[in-house]
């Protein structure tokens, strides 16, 4: 029995049960809830980018409604263009792609799969989402405050970021709440984080050894060792970047700065030092986005496919090489930086190296593919989808590690094409896969298929027509974060802005399917089966949706590898985990 | 469909590849004498990255076309070679890359970042500021006033914060709001930032460097073509950061002094 | 709660049997036996011991950055100046040592107490009493330790040297608060009339104590060093 059911019995009363829940699963429901309102709001945010960099004198109406100055009239203001950048830019990374594929689905079904009936420490994990929320309510907050969100980037470089209002509007009290958000949140994901360690050590259920575990978990688990870290840095870095805004310390702001004609009152601060925090823990924190999307999609592709992964332990040990390799490359974000240049070198290689774990993973799901019984449902083409678009901006990446080809490339929106593919869209895919695939467990209510395929086909070549196109934008020089385009050289690449405006404009309408597939499929959908896709893990042995205690106080016991797939001589062509059937396999993982 | 999944993920990486391989929007001609190197680089790097991404999506295509739908009665296979030989390729494969592009054309960055400027290269000092780029070139004297922020006045155009009165050096001190260089002769670039974080950044010097509030840097670069080129701001710097431009004038060597002349008879 | 596991049929060959030991963490007795203290025991490996580990390593991690931060400034600017250390900082650190020693003493009281092997709960409490005493004082001395600074005109934004010296020392001051708040929850558990203290409790409490300890130690080496 687990430390954690000792502490709670189930839950009496609304407030207990959906509110301030210590069940894993309410709070990972209530991870996916809030991640999909922040996404819902960010994606909202670049439809206005997008619109207004291509018809910046067009009026989008009732916009002043959200600000009177950054949006007069319904006009954006070069100003409040780069307050939605940030605001995209951090509800993104941080509310959807940190919370989706790793809190929400971690909480869910990480215990499950490992056979505990709750996570280690459940009030921590309440404690965790709780937390998110207030950062997410903080960094909101912004919006309302009197001069706007910050518009310093989701890097919230410092001078910018850290002298104050004299820099521009949305630096005073906006910057303010971002940073003290993004501190809040930085707590929340440690907590998460060492209860998903502790769990994944400590509460596995009989028979459920390490490489037992779903691969799923195991990305859970790595993430997780990777977030403990890297928000262990960025606590503090926020910490003192916030000193330095309120308290008038000199961190990151250098003497003899002149803004606005006022000379700042700070000496000898470090500008580098906060680029090497921030990315210290900014290029972990890619990883931790996109690792439980790799997990995510082995999981539900080995189920498609009706067989094993070619080798279970090399995508283990793979993802594991990606985590450790990801604490020594911070530094290809700052080549051009003004770091000692022979540093450049140093960081180049280790970046390069990914590269190395990276192809094995592609190579492994390709090679896996090959003479598999692949069966297509909404859930696996988005797990297909996310191959090909992590391969996508997966190869740009290899112009970025390359210093030399930097000092050209950095800084355009080749680089904001390589991260929304390889981070964006293939975390998302990997998200909508899971939802596809998890769902009918979660509510206990099957997802239309024909709507998801639908969502499929619009999202995966609306996507391509989005970000492709922003590679060739960079290869001609296009400046990323720019409110428009007054130089004379980008003048004709409007064409290509305006064909991704469409894009864009289409690909998240069509998003609205999705929501509608889920809204309606939680309630007036047909009812889930205990084990719609004849799946092996020890989610598919328990009712949808589980009870509380997961196993009904019942331990389980797992006997069998976790994908035991058209094993020959069994019953069916899967036996599940727990299933004490015993046969001779030649199939095995 | 699954072999509709095949056909989009073919047509889909075919049409990608299209603008790259016909080259409509890619760099702008190079006009520096390190660039070739980068663009060698570039064109190297895009060939490999290319093939890795058609073969890699043609082969995804290829699969799920053949093996998509397919029931319990198909005999499933697995990859010749299995694991193993996957993991093998990816370390000759990738390696191989690593070791072409990575180490070898670091060549590229050395020219720019490990050389040490000329001695007789113009030395000319860039200001970045919210949301201007300002050139300051030493006079005749050959030496720079000391800036002093204190001293920073736009309205008076004074914007290095110059003090002629007391600082000699400073007195035949050449700003200009344009960066005016002799053609075929180096570069070496000062740059101070004045308040926050900025980039110089020119397309066709394949040319990008950071200016770092308190922490003066310099690079070196020498124009092979006269013309005039478009310096932009690539670091967010404020609500001014797309309207932070500049221009190159690469003159000839008469044409320069002349420019100097007429600069300093201001 | 269930306490019975079903024992896993005996199944041959030996590929799918659940290995037993280490790796199957789960499932084996519960720890809050039948209200006698010999019962309390833990299953192994427990949750909160990990957990206390993970833990340490995320501050570690922390206060490696912070270091690292107060490495870098140090040669960023010229505007670094040292300050001297306050004389009570010494008396700190003896007094956070010492609270070390009583709680160990504490431990061991517990440990026998649980066991039945002759020490009493009210030796326990004392010793654990006497440990969040000396926490508490040292926290006392800490903030006597900014009230001597700020006389000195030494502010949080003073200089390079007196920002870092404040942020470190509250940053460990609120974890070490955070450390006496688990040693009051291990006295209340403790005082519980039915046994609840679980081991691992008392032992990932006193690890985070000795942890706030070594700490400190670590950071008053880093404020006095000058680089
Ligand atoms: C509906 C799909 C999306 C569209 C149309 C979109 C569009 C954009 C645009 C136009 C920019 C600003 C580029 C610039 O001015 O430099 C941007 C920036 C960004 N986006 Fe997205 N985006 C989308 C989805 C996402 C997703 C899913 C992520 C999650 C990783 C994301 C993360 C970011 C980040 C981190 C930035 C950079 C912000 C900064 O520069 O500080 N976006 N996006
Ligand atoms: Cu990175
Ligand atoms: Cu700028």
């Amino acid at each position: 029995m687990s430390e954690a059911a000792a502490h709670h019995g189930p839950p009496q009363g609304f407030i207990r049960k959906y509110v301030f829940s210590l069940d894993h699963k309410i709070i990972g429901l209530q991870y996916y809830g809030l991640a999909l309102v922040a996404v819902f709001v960010g994606m909202f945010l670049s439809w206005l980018m997008r619109f207004h960099l291509v018809w910046p004198n067009a009026a989008i109406p009732g916009l002043q409604l959200l600000s009177k100055v950054g949006a007069p009239g319904g006009l954006i203001t070069p100003e409040y263009y780069l307050s939605l950048l940030t605001m995209h830019g951090t509800l993104m990374v941080f509310f959807v792609l940190t919370n989706a594929p790793f809190a929400a689905f971690g909480n869910y079904f990480l215990p499950i799969q490992i056979g505990a009936e709750d996570m280690a420490f459940p009030r921590f994990n309440m404690m965790s989402f709780w937390t998110t929320f207030v950062a997410f309510v903080v960094l909101l907050a912004a919006f309302v405050v009197p001069d706007g969100p910050p518009i310093s980037g989701w890097t919230a470089y410092a001078p910018l970021s850290a002298i104050g209002k004299d820099a521009g509007p949305g630096l005073d009290m906006g910057q303010n709440l971002w940073g003290i958000s993004i501190a809040i949140f930085c707590i929340a994901s440690l907590l998460g984080s060492l209860n998903f360690i502790a769990t994944t050590l400590d509460l596995r259920a009989k028979g459920m050894t390490l490489m037992r575990m779903p691969l799923s978990t195991w990305a859970w688990f790595v993430t997780s060792c990777i977030a403990l870290l890297a928000f262990a840095v960025l606590l503090p870095a926020c910490l003192l970047l916030v000193l330095d805004r309120v308290a008038g310390t000199s961190f990151f702001v250098p003497a003899g700065l002149v803004v606005s004609d006022h000379l700042q009152p700070h000496s000898g601060g470090s500008p580098l030092l906060w680029q090497h925090l921030f990315w210290f823990f900014g290029h972990p924190e890619v990883y931790i986005a996109i690792l439980p999307a790799m997990g995510i999609v082995s999981h539900i592709l080995i189920n498609s496919m009706r067989k094993p992964l070619l080798s279970h332990k090399v995508v283990i040990g793979s993802m594991m090489a990606i985590g450790f390799l990801s604490y020594m490359v911070w530094g290809h974000h700052m080549f051009l930086s003004g770091m000692n240049p022979f540093s450049a070198l140093v960081f180049s290689f280790p970046t390069l190296m990914i590269t190395i774990p990276a192809t094995v993973l592609t190579l492994i799901w390709l090679g896996s593919l090959y003479g598999s019984r692949l069966q297509i449902t909404a859930a696996s083409l988005f797990a297909l989808g996310f191959i090909s678009m992590f391969v996508s901006g997966g190869v740009s990446g290899f112009f970025l590690a390359q210093p030399s080809i930097d000092i050209y490339l950095h800084a355009t929106y080749f680089v904001v094409g390589h991260f929304h593919l390889v981070m964006g869209v293939a975390a998302i895919f990997g998200v909508f896969a899971g939802t596809y695939f998890w769902m009918p467990k979660m509510t206990g209510r099957m997802m239309n298929e024909t709507l998801g395929k639908i969502h499929f086909w619009l999202s995966f070549v609306g996507a391509y027509c989005i970000f492709m196109p922003f590679h060739y934008l960079g290869l001609a020089g296009n400046v990323r974060r720019y409110s428009s385009f007054v130089d004379d050289f980008m003048a004709p690449l409007m064409p290509v802005h305006k064909f991704i405006t469409i894009a864009a404009l289409c690909t998240g309408a069509a998003q609205l399917i999705f929501l509608y597939n889920l809204i309606h499929s939680r309630f007036w959908g047909p009812p889930a089966p205990v084990n719609p896709w004849n799946a092996t893990s020890l989610e598919w042995t328990v009712p949808s949706p589980p009870p509380w205690n997961n196993f009904g106080g019942v331990h389980p016991v797992v006997y069998h590898d976790p994908y035991q797939y058209s094993v020959e001589g069994a019953k069916e062509d899967f036996i599940m985990q727990n299933s004490p059937e015993q046969v001779k396999t030649t199939v095995r993982s | 469909m699954g072999k509709f999944f095949a056909v989009t993920v073919a047509i889909i990486a075919i049409l990608s590849a299209i603008p790259i391989v016909m080259n409509y929007w890619g760099p702008p001609a190079d006009i520096s004498t390190h660039g070739a190197a980068i663009d060698d680089q570039l064109h190297e790097t895009m060939w490999e990255a290319g093939v890795s991404f058609l073969a890699a999506q043609l082969v995804l295509a290829l699969f799920v076309w053949q093996f998509a739908g397919r029931g319990r009665n198909d005999k499933l296979k697995n990859f010749p070679g299995g694991a193993k030989w996957l993991v093998i390729a990816a370390f000759l494969f990738v390696g191989t890359e690593i070791l072409a592009l990575g180490v070898i054309g670091q060549k590229a960055w050395a020219t720019v970042y490990f050389a040490a400027p000329d001695k007789d290269a113009v030395t000319v000092q860039a200001q970045a500021g919210q949301f201007a780029f300002y050139f300051r070139y030493p006079g005749p004297d050959g030496k720079f006033g000391t800036p002093r922020p204190d001293k920073i006045d736009e309205g008076n155009q004074n914007f290095f914060g110059l003090d002629p009165e007391n600082d000699v050096a400073s007195r035949d001190d050449i700003v200009a709001g344009e960066l005016a260089v002799p053609v075929n002769r180096q570069v070496n670039l000062l740059m101070h930032s004045k308040d926050v974080g900025h980039s110089f950044y020119v397309r066709e010097l394949r040319i990008q460097q950071d200016f770092v509030p308190g922490l003066d840097l310099a690079v070196h670069f020498t124009a092979t073509k006269t013309g005039q080129y478009e310096i932009v701001c690539t670091q967010l710097c404020g609500l001014g950061h797309y309207n932070m431009k500049a221009y190159l004038n690469v003159l000839s060597q008469e044409d320069f002094d002349k420019w100097l002349k007429d600069k300093s008879a201001q | 709660m269930a306490t019975t596991v079903p024992e896993p049929p005996v199944i041959k060959p030996q590929p799918y049997m659940p290995s037993p030991g280490k790796d199957g963490g789960g499932g084996s007795a519960g720890f809050h036996g039948g209200g006698e203290l010999r019962a309390v025991s833990d299953r192994s490996p427990e949750p909160a011991r990990t957990g206390i580990w993970v833990a340490l390593a995320a501050i570690a991690m922390a206060f490696a950055a912070l270091t690292s931060a107060l490495i870098v400034r140090q040669g960023s600017g010229n505007d670094w100046q040292h300050i001297l250390i306050p004389r009570i900082l010494y008396l700190n650190s003896a007094v956070l040592v010492l609270s070390s020693v009583t709680l160990e003493w504490a431990r061991k009281r517990v440990a026998s107490y649980s066991r039945g092997e002759g020490a009493t709960r009210s030796e326990a409490m004392q010793w654990l009493g006497a440990t969040l005493a000396l926490g508490l004082i040292f926290v006392a001395g800490q903030y006597l330790a900014w009230v001597q600074l700020r006389s000195e005109g030494l502010y949080l934004a003073t200089n390079p040297n007196s920002s870092f010296f404040y942020v470190l020392t509250a940053v460990h001051a609120i974890h070490v608060l955070g450390g006496l708040g688990g040693l009051v929850r291990v006295m209340y558990l403790l005082s519980s009339p039915v046994p609840v203290l679980r081991k691992s409790t008392m032992d990932s409490t006193s690890y985070y104590w000795h942890f706030m300890g070594m700490l400190w130690i670590y950071l008053l080496f880093v404020v006095w060093l000058k680089l």
